[in-house]
């Protein structure tokens, strides 16, 4: 009786198992996949190339390490330096941008560190510092993350202490964990505008070129890993530099705020 | 039937368990057909005599030989324990069980347990329920069956009567003198005097784990040759 | 307390609608967790009758060996195979990471030591009943195995199902090694995970009364079909 139930469960679970269309791998930021930009993209690329696109949403840290390891055909990544040592070691063919967004800064409503009349990201970033308002960090190699250590360095400063708070985790757990303690914390536009659990945090600096934020695309080099679908990954380079892309990119809205500017060169075909 | 098996050599026998003598040294020889019966009082070394000569004890001395080797032998004998085990399967699938280790078919299997069952008179229980289901004496029929259907050459038989109403003691000695007569060589214990009068043609008497005496039964009966057997006999507790 | 009921009213509105996404999520945490869980009783249920009917010098230390596996963080589990299947690692070349298979892998090593485990508590009783029956029945060692096996099924099947639900609320390292890619290995408790990490409390909730009510009814139609509480007395 038990044996027939698992023989049969068996094949039920046989049956299962999907057939495999075409497909790329791509490794892409938590801030992107958490825009919704990616559920509207998907299914276009599916439809013009017949590439079914599956996304790893990690940092871009880990993102490129998954490129590096050849685990995934290509990244989607925004993080400039990175992306260039990426490329200088071999890991792949070359960078192409694709679309800006923007991050922001958001903190508790009363603002005990007077950041929302600042002029820059650096001097809201000094005066969190001098305040010692509590600040949550990404911790965790992100592009975010990358950002944020930026601007601390622009502004002069070493974040230490017990105000400095890296949580070595995802944009919605870090957010998750500032708006329980009432903390600052540098976020991409999408995260927060998708994120429900804001509870007294509110957007407090924005619109400074400094927080401005260049997303690349980077083939995984096929000499280095002979077995990453290299075709699939030029048409998909293809589409995310062209026209539709463009339409769609630029069309995107998300609580009515545009999140995305496309600002690709369309690929010149080889 | 009985050609090559016996006879059933025992040299120096010793059990020590826990650093104590349970049994022994002990020395006979089981020869020939007919029902043996190892008797004594409760303690003194008939279920580890038996079990030692079926191959469950690792002996501590000494020396236990079948006339046709241990291996050919362990095949053609079966063990009734005093108390049934019972396994988690139907009343017949225990029976057949067996037979499926020989790998005979489930069908032949328990159409051979049903007859067993009918011949150890294991009737009025429904065989297809859980063997936990059966009362004391039918799960001693149930372990006989179990025991018989091989057609072992050798049966051993621990106590099989030790709990049981005189209804059904009556019943499994029929069998017993049946699958004597049928020639099964049968060795069992009781620390019952009227089952062993009953059912005896040779009497080994154990009392506290030595060997006082092996012989025929009537000369056993006529004559007890010591004064523990002379006691037990006459039913007097021990001083 | 608000995102509980919330979560509550989610969940029957996605399950009333039979929500495609959570049907496919649901159907993928079920085909990788009861194929991980098949085979890992495929692999434990044997070994842990087996290490019950065995004497041999290092038994010992293969049971405590289990034991420690129990109690093994599924996170390090996932990184173990996560190197193992990385493309620069030695199993790289079958493609397998970020693949439902690749979480197959990872949970069969969590579960199978608990099954196992538990299996050999059982069978461990049931052959101390058995013992003298079979010796005397001189069994081979590979009847004896089949014997408990079947004989105590009823309890392998909880082992079995200790093992499923291990499985079934593993996130950490199904995680890891499949990636959490929508349409491929995205499952229900990965799905808990990052509508959690995206703040969205009460969908992850509906999903959670979701996973419980999957568990539930899998535990309750496995008892069923297999008469648990018909052969009490056995
Ligand atoms: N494994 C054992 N360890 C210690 N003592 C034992 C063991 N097996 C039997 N004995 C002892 O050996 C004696 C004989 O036991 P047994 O053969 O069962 O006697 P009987 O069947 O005649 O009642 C008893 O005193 C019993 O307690
Ligand atoms: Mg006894």
């Amino acid at each position: 009786m038990i044996a027939r139930l698992i023989s049969s469960l068996l094949l039920v679970l046989l049956l299962a198992t999907p057939l495999r269309a075409e497909m790329l791998r791509m490794a892409v930021t938590t801030s992107f996949a958490n825009s919704g930009l990616a559920d509207i993209l998907l299914p276009e690329i599916a439809r013009d190339t017949g590439i079914e696109l599956q996304l790893l949403i990690v940092g871009t840290g880990q993102a490129l390490r998954l490129g590096a390891a050849g685990d995934v055909d290509a990244v989607l990544v925004h993080s400039r330096e990175a992306e260039e040592a990426f490329i200088a070691q071999g890991h792949a063919t070359h960078r192409r941008e694709i679309m800006y967004n923007d991050f922001i800064i958001v903190g508790p409503r009363h603002d005990p560190a007077h950041v929302a009349g600042a002029g820059s990201a650096a001097e809201a970033f000094a005066r969190i510092a001098r305040a010692g308002a509590p600040f949550v960090s990404r911790g965790d190699d992100s592009g975010t993350h990358r950002a944020e250590l930026s601007i601390w360095s622009r502004a002069g400063v070493t974040p230490s202490g017990a105000w400095y708070r890296a949580t070595g985790q995802g944009m919605g757990a870090a957010l998750n964990t500032a708006s329980g303690m009432g903390a600052y914390i540098l976020t991409d536009r999408a995260s927060w505008l998708n994120f429900s659990n804001r509870a007294d945090l509110v957007l407090l600096v924005q619109g400074d070129p400094a927080l401005f934020n260049q997303y690349a695309f980077l083939p995984v080099n096929p000499a280095r890993h002979p077995h990453v679908r290299a075709q699939e990954a030029a048409l998909v380079e293809a589409w995310l530099t062209g026209p539709r892309a463009r339409e769609l990119i630029d069309g995107y809205r998300l609580h009515g705020q545009q999140l995305f500017h496309f600002n690709a060169t369309p690929m010149v075909t080889k | 039937m009985v050609t090559n098996l016996l006879p059933l050599r025992i040299t120096d026998l010793e059990l020590r368990r826990a650093g104590r003598r349970i049994l022994g040294p002990i020395s006979l020889t089981l020869e020939g057909r007919g029902i043996t019966v190892v008797l004594g009082p409760n303690g003194s070394g008939k279920t580890s005599l038996l079990r030692a000569m079926h191959g469950l004890e690792r002996l501590s001395a000494g020396r236990i030989d079948w006339a046709c080797g241990e291996a050919v032998a362990r095949a053609r004998q079966a063990f009734v324990f005093q108390t049934p085990i019972l396994m988690r399967r139907s009343v017949l699938d225990c029976i057949a069980y067996p037979l499926v280790l020989d790998g005979v078919g489930r069908r032949a299997a328990r159409a051979a347990a049903r007859a067993m069952a009918d011949s150890v008179g294991l009737t009025g229980v429904a065989l297809d329920a859980p063997a936990s289901v059966l009362s004391g004496g039918e799960r001693q029929k149930m372990a006989l069956a179990r025991a018989l259907i091989r057609q072992p050459q050798i049966l051993f038989l621990d106590e099989p009567c030790a709990n049981l109403d005189n209804a059904s003691t009556r019943e499994i000695e029929t069998v017993l003198l049946r699958e004597s007569a049928r020639g099964v060589r049968i060795v069992m214990s009781t620390h019952n005097v009227g089952q062993a009068r009953r059912l005896a043609d040779e009497i080994v008497f154990l009392f506290a784990g030595r060997l006082h005496e092996a012989a025929p039964a009537r000369e056993f009966f006529a004559g007890p040759a010591t004064p523990e057997a002379r006691a037990h006999i006459a039913g007097d507790l021990p001083t | 307390m608000n995102d509980i009921v919330s979560g509550l009213t989610q969940a029957v509105r996605l399950i009333a609608t039979l929500d495609a996404n959570l049907v496919e999520i649901s159907l993928r945490s079920l085909q990788v967790t009861l194929s991980a869980t098949v085979i890992a009783s495929a692999l434990g249920l044997p070994l842990g009758a087996w290490l019950a009917v065995s004497r041999f010098r290092l038994r010992r230390v293969v049971i405590a060996t289990l034991n420690a596996l129990m109690g093994l963080p599924p996170v390090v589990v996932g990184l173990i195979v996560y190197v193992m299947l990385s493309r620069s690692g030695p199993l790289g070349v079958l493609g397998l990471l970020f693949t439902p298979t690749a979480m197959i892998i990872a949970q069969v090593i969590i579960i199978t030591p608990i099954i196992a485990s538990i299996a050999h508590q059982a069978i461990r009783e049931l052959w101390a009943d058995y013992h003298d029956l079979l010796i005397s029945l001189h069994t081979t060692r590979a009847q004896r195995v089949a014997t408990l096996l079947w004989d105590s099924r009823r309890a392998l099947l909880t082992a079995s199902l200790a093992g499923f639900g291990r499985a079934i609320g593993e996130v950490g390292a199904i995680m890891i090694v499949g990636g959490n890619i929508d349409h491929a290995t995205r499952v229900l408790t990965t799905a808990i995970a990052l509508e959690t990490a995206k703040g969205d409390f009460a969908m992850a909730l509906a999903l959670g009364f979701v996973l419980i009510g999957l568990a539930l009814a899998i535990n309750l139609a496995l008892h069923v079909l297999s008469g648990t509480e018909r052969g009490s007395r056995w």
